[in-house]
């Protein structure tokens, strides 16, 4: 069985529908990156499954999301309550306010597994020392004492990680780990994340938009633009030949040996915002292969199957 | 070994308000008219409410410090037990607003919609009358005494706590920390109660330290309107009141309760504008 399997989601918002037609399988053990440039769409999804719409004031209006056998968007508050930080982890975007300020490191940790495993405080002290040193945290139990102002960036997410790990869940989501922290600190980041979905054999969804944090972690890709997916694939299948213009010119944004004569490239134009979304394809205005058959019919993504490509000129043509 | 100290001292901002001339100065005579009030009965040197006609009016001198009054009270003695009447009533009274309006305000504030909006409009309500007006209500309903005057206090500065915290609180919960609690798992209460309300705290604790000068005042001008204190306990206010009939003919009985009331005042909004430093919320505390 999938630890995830999303079928279909799409979210509404009073009136406005920000993401729809979004599928992917998720197995255990396995790391997905979802891609994709701002406003795609990526961060909706996790709060999705998290079941933190409400919080925005959206809903799921169609399709399924089913973890372990659960259907999610049918179970109540209360239920969801227990999943989330108890079965699924959800690591945050900006680990500089991802902790309560007033509150010392140890015990905001501790909070989730008295919570979720029912730990009396000494128990979730040691547990939370001994995560903190899986965590390559150095003295842990020093650490433990500390205010966040006190820590560096890096050591913050470190903590982050250490709060959704703390009640040993299933399924990380992680919605964009890296991006407040600087280079060297982003590559240790990710390669702790890998090692801990192998370790404790965890799936992992990992939201980013650079590709080749993707490139160097995941099993699989999902790419997403404008509030939709439009390619889906095993890593190495959408590096090596991607069947989306868009996913094409993502890859081909990645810069790599740079020498003084070569530009960085970018993709002309930008993400449209959720009220102005084109007709048909949503990437036409900004695509070089579009054709009037673009502009007129949205191009169907398929809800099963590993590998797929909303494009009408998808695969081979696309190359 | 020091440093752990500090360290651990560090943690209590609000004590870096003694650090500056001011700050220890108004703080230091805080204190003293606590350690005054809570020890009135060991200093006061005659009874406050024994009466000596053959030495009404009598002016300051030995060993009636402040003279006596029309009874022949000694008014030292009714200053000191003053202190005692007056703190303990505003004390009490604020402390009850900002339990409430903390709580009223932070469920506003978080819960939002229809609620918020009706726990706001009563609150507003509350302000929009003049405090003599609610205390006259209480006077109506249970009497006049020093429970209507608590009563009218509290509800007095029941809106400022209110739309205080209820501000804190909607700023806060949009930040990183709190979405990230609810995303472990977190309970609302557990939200409100461990995150949300320590953070929204200090400005509280600063605007509650002003209002209590200005509950000080409150509580005496009930008194010298007679709701409040009623005789013979002794009251600033109650006594100031009193003190007016004779004027020009001993003036002590009223020039006393009135410099008590004018120098704790000051002290406590010195000390007030100390604790704003200290705990470095001018921002949030003036907006």
């Amino acid at each position: 069985m999938s630890m995830l399997r999303v079928q279909d989601l799409g979210v509404s918002i009073a009136n406005i529908y920000p993401l729809s037609g979004v599928s992917f399988e998720l197995e255990r053990g396995e790391i997905i990156g979802i891609v994709g440039e701002s406003g795609s769409g990526k961060s909706l999804t996790a709060m999705s499954v998290m079941g933190l719409l409400p919080l925005i004031g959206g809903q799921v209006d169609h399709g399924t999301i089913e973890f372990d056998g659960i259907e999610l968007t049918s179970i109540s508050e209360n239920q969801y309550r227990k999943l989330r930080g108890g079965r699924i982890g959800l690591i945050t975007q900006n680990p500089m306010t991802s902790l309560d300020p007033l509150k010392k490191i140890g015990p905001q940790v501790d909070d989730v597994s008295r919570l979720h495993l029912d730990h009396d405080k000494a128990q979730a002290k040691a547990r939370t020392i001994e995560l903190l040193g899986d965590l390559r945290i150095p003295e842990p139990a020093s650490i433990y004492h500390l205010y966040p102002h006190q820590m560096s960036g890096g050591m913050k997410q470190r903590i982050v990680i250490a709060m959704a790990l703390a009640a040993d869940p299933d399924l990380l989501i992680a919605d964009e780990p890296t991006t407040a922290l600087d280079v060297t600190v982003q590559a240790q980041i990710i390669r702790l994340l890998g090692d801990l979905v192998k370790q404790r054999n965890l799936s992992l969804v990992l939201i980013t938009h650079d590709m080749s944090v993707v490139a160097q972690t995941c099993d699989k890709v999902m790419v997403m633009y404008a509030g939709t997916a439009i390619e889906r694939g095993g890593v190495h299948d959408i590096f090596n030949s991607p069947s989306h213009p868009y996913t094409k010119a993502l890859i081909g944004c990645i810069p790599h040996g740079l020498s003084e004569t070569v530009r960085l490239k970018g993709i002309e134009g930008t993400v449209p915002g959720v009220a102005q979304y084109p007709s048909g394809c949503r990437f036409h205005p900004r695509c070089a292969l579009a054709e009037d058959i673009c502009k007129e019919t949205v191009p169907v993504f398929e809800t099963a199957g590993s590998r797929a490509a909303a494009c009408h000129f998808a695969l081979g043509t696309a190359q | 070994m020091t440093s752990a100290i500090l360290n651990r001292l560090s943690g209590f901002a609000a004590l870096r308000a003694f650090s500056s001339a001011i700050g220890m100065i108004a703080g230091g005579f805080l204190i003293l008219l606590l350690l005054v009030a809570f020890f009135a009965p060991w200093i006061t040197p005659f009874d406050v409410a024994t009466q000596n006609l053959a030495n009404a009016n009598a002016a300051p001198g030995w060993p009636h410090i402040m003279g006596t009054d029309e009874f022949g009270r000694d008014v030292f003695s009714r200053v000191v037990y003053g202190a005692r009447t007056s703190l303990s009533v505003s004390a009490t009274a604020i402390g009850i607003s900002v339990s409430v309006g903390m709580l009223l305000g932070a469920a506003a504030g978080y819960f939002g919609g229809m609620f918020e909006r009706i726990v706001m409009t009563v609150v507003d309500l509350t302000w929009s009358f003049p405090d003599i007006l609610i205390a006259l209500i209480f006077v109506a309903i249970i009497g006049p005494g020093l429970t209507s005057t608590t009563f009218a206090i509290a509800i007095a500065y029941l809106a400022q706590f209110t739309r205080l915290t209820r501000a804190q609180i909607v700023r806060l919960k949009n930040e990183t920390f709190v979405e990230a609690t609810i995303n472990l798992g977190a309970t609302p209460a557990h939200v409100v109660l461990r995150h949300l309300l320590p953070n929204a705290l200090a400005p509280v604790i600063v605007v509650g330290m002003l209002a209590v000068g200005d509950g000080i005042v409150l509580e005496a001008t009930l008194g010298f309107f007679g709701l409040g204190a009623q005789p013979p306990t002794p009251s600033w206010g109650a006594m100031m009141s009193s003190g007016t009939a004779q004027l020009f003919i001993a003036p002590w009985v009223i020039i006393y309760p009135g410099v008590a009331v004018a120098i704790t005042v000051i002290a406590v909004n010195l000390f007030g504008d100390e604790l704003v430093r200290a705990l470095d919320i001018r921002d949030r505390v003036r907006s």
